[in-house]
């Protein structure tokens, strides 16, 4: 049977304390639920480290812990958690290597997850980390990609700032390109909208349109690929990064990459600019195929007519 | 250890320290220095007993210090024509230029920098405490200690019990305020109300070595009250009548420490000599 992202994550993270004589830090990792089942069930002899509830501070540990070359894992419950979080691990961790030559690798588990949960607990935040050097930051939604980030953090000594989402624990498929020629529009999805885009695109293919997709696994460093160039250049529309962060951060910045390489149009799609409440009218979801479907369609046909 | 030795033994550390940091000051006023530098003159006698007692415990700590900590470095073994090269923006400085007077490193003397967030190297210092389990010594300043991750950090280590030391320099100052205007609470009060070890000392010596039984058994804070004689950065001075252990000390060990004063005095003259040469 095949593995899920949720199961590859534990046995990967088991593994990695008991091969490496690892940590695992983070607040209520054993309470109910073992952190959405990602976490080992160990115990603190055995490397599983609860931290306090002071988040600041913890980064700073977490970072501490970095420079012992334990290769810590930090697991962050609430990537908006990374408000408090990031701030020591980015300027310390990440600079580390560069100013006195002393490596601080952490793979640091950012989790997101949506639905009335607020202000801050929801969506990825991957874009705090974005703009700060000595950083990699990987999206991996399924089981392979999370393998990929692993084996990335374990063969160099980089800081990893890995984005998940609980939505992609259960899955057990890959999610490949799709980037056939003379395409109207292709999509660039980050996080969990890569599953939106995927229904997105079936939906709008019934219709007639010809959709791509290219899925953005690496976000920091963010490498466009050969196919991907070939792909836009020859789009009758160019393409749109679609994000489960707001736009005015990894969003618009890789869309920019992809106009300045492609010269062709790029739009964007993420979290609407405005704070997330706690109930389903007031919450601020990332882009749902609806949505995705309607702004295919708005760049298509406006831009057909024309 | 003998009284007197330790005395002496730490007078010698500080002598470092103090010379080095009035060429800096001489430097820093001919402009061959141009970088924001934080002289650690008049607190040198924290960093130099630490030194002295670890020397007798036999134990190379891990060490955290943070922006005025050239007495740290100079103090626990770092090589100073790698600070002098250092302070003059070098690549043969200790962090090759990157790290100019307030984020300097050294692996030999187990030293790790500091990246400027004011404290961040106290729950930095408690996460290598913690992951190493090895002897750690935190420096911070009275105001960093206010920062609430210091105390975060602080609370985390008591929890995990772990051989840390946090050393408060206190010389009453964040740049020019007052402590008694920032706060009305003592930072060995703080470390009580978190079960661990805490004591409000002066920088003199024989203070600090009457704690060492201590050290490293539990993690412990020592607030140790101090004066700095130049300003938060640069030259200047604040006061002419700020009280100074590096002549109170001279004074105490007499003939011996007077040696001891001039021949470093002229070791690091000719140093810094050297090294501008180049």
């Amino acid at each position: 049977m095949e593995k899920t992202v949720r199961e590859i994550i534990k046995e990967t993270s088991r593994d990695h304390i008991k091969k490496n004589n690892s940590l695992i830090f983070g607040q209520c990792l054993s309470a109910v639920g073992w952190v959405g089942g990602t976490v080992p069930e160990l115990t603190e002899k055995e490397g599983l480290i609860e931290l306090s509830m002071a988040d600041v501070a913890n980064g700073g540990i977490v970072a501490g812990a970095g420079l012992s070359n334990r290769r810590p894992i930090y697991v962050i419950r609430y990537q908006g958690f990374n408000w408090f979080n990031a701030s020591i691990i980015l300027n310390y961790a990440c600079k580390s290597k560069e100013i006195w030559n002393v490596p601080c690798p952490i793979f640091i588990r950012g989790i997101a997850m949506e639905g009335s949960i607020g202000p801050v607990a929801g969506s990825s935040q991957h874009s705090i980390y974005f703009k700060m050097p000595g950083i990699k930051i990987i999206s991996p939604m399924t089981p392979n990609e999370y393998l990929i980030a692993y084996k990335d953090f374990m063969k160099n000594d980089d800081v990893m700032y890995v984005s998940e989402h609980r939505g992609s624990y259960s899955n057990t498929k890959e999610l490949n390109d799709h980037l056939d020629d003379n395409l109207d529009l292709i999509l660039f999805p980050i996080s969990i909208t890569r599953f939106e885009a995927q229904k997105a695109k079936i939906e709008l293919e019934k219709e007639g349109y010809k959709i791509g997709i290219a899925n953005i696994l690496w976000i920091k460093p963010f490498l466009i690929k050969k196919e991907w160039e070939k792909a836009v250049i020859k789009s009758k529309f160019g393409g749109v990064v679609l994000d489960d962060d707001y736009t005015d951060g990894v969003a618009s910045n890789l869309a920019y990459q992809l106009i300045k390489r492609t010269k062709k149009n790029f739009e964007v799609m993420g979290l609407k600019d405005r704070s997330a409440g706690f109930s389903k009218t007031t919450d601020n979801l990332p882009p749902s195929k609806e949505e995705i479907i309607k702004k295919c369609k708005e760049i298509i046909d406006k831009k057909g007519k024309l | 250890m003998n009284e007197k030795i330790f005395r002496l033994k730490t007078f010698e550390k500080a002598s470092y320290c103090r010379h080095f940091e009035e060429e800096v000051i001489k430097n820093l006023k001919l402009k061959n220095i141009n970088i924001p530098t934080y002289v650690s003159a008049g607190q040198e006698f924290i960093a130099a007993s630490m030194a002295t007692i670890c020397e007798d415990l036999k134990i190379k700590p891990l060490i955290f210090g943070q922006h005025r900590c050239h007495s740290i470095y100079i103090s626990f073994g770092g090589d100073k024509v790698k600070l002098i090269d250092e302070l003059l923006g070098r690549k043969t400085g200790c962090t090759k230029g990157m790290g100019g007077s307030a984020s300097i490193a050294s692996k030999e003397i187990n030293m790790f920098g500091h990246d400027g967030l004011m404290g961040s190297n106290g729950p930095i210092g408690v996460g290598a405490c913690f992951a190493t389990n090895h002897p750690t010594i935190v420096f911070l300043g009275d105001a960093a200690a206010e920062e609430d991750y210091v105390l975060g950090g602080l609370g985390w280590a008591s929890t995990k019990n772990i051989p840390l030391i946090t050393v408060v320099e206190d010389n009453n100052l964040s740049i020019l305020t007052e402590k008694k205007v920032r706060r009305n609470w003592e930072m060995s009060d703080v470390a009580k109300s978190f079960k661990m070890q805490g004591y409000n000392i002066d920088d003199d010596p024989i203070d600090l070595l009457k704690y060492s039984e201590i050290f490293f058994k539990k993690p412990c804070l020592l607030n140790v009250n101090t004066n700095r004689i130049f300003w938060h950065a640069g030259a200047g001075k604040d006061s002419d009548d700020t009280f100074d252990r590096y002549e109170e000390e001279k004074k105490r060990l007499g003939e011996d420490a007077l040696a001891i004063d001039k021949k470093i005095k002229e070791e690091i003259k000719n140093l810094w000599k050297k090294q501008l040469e180049k």
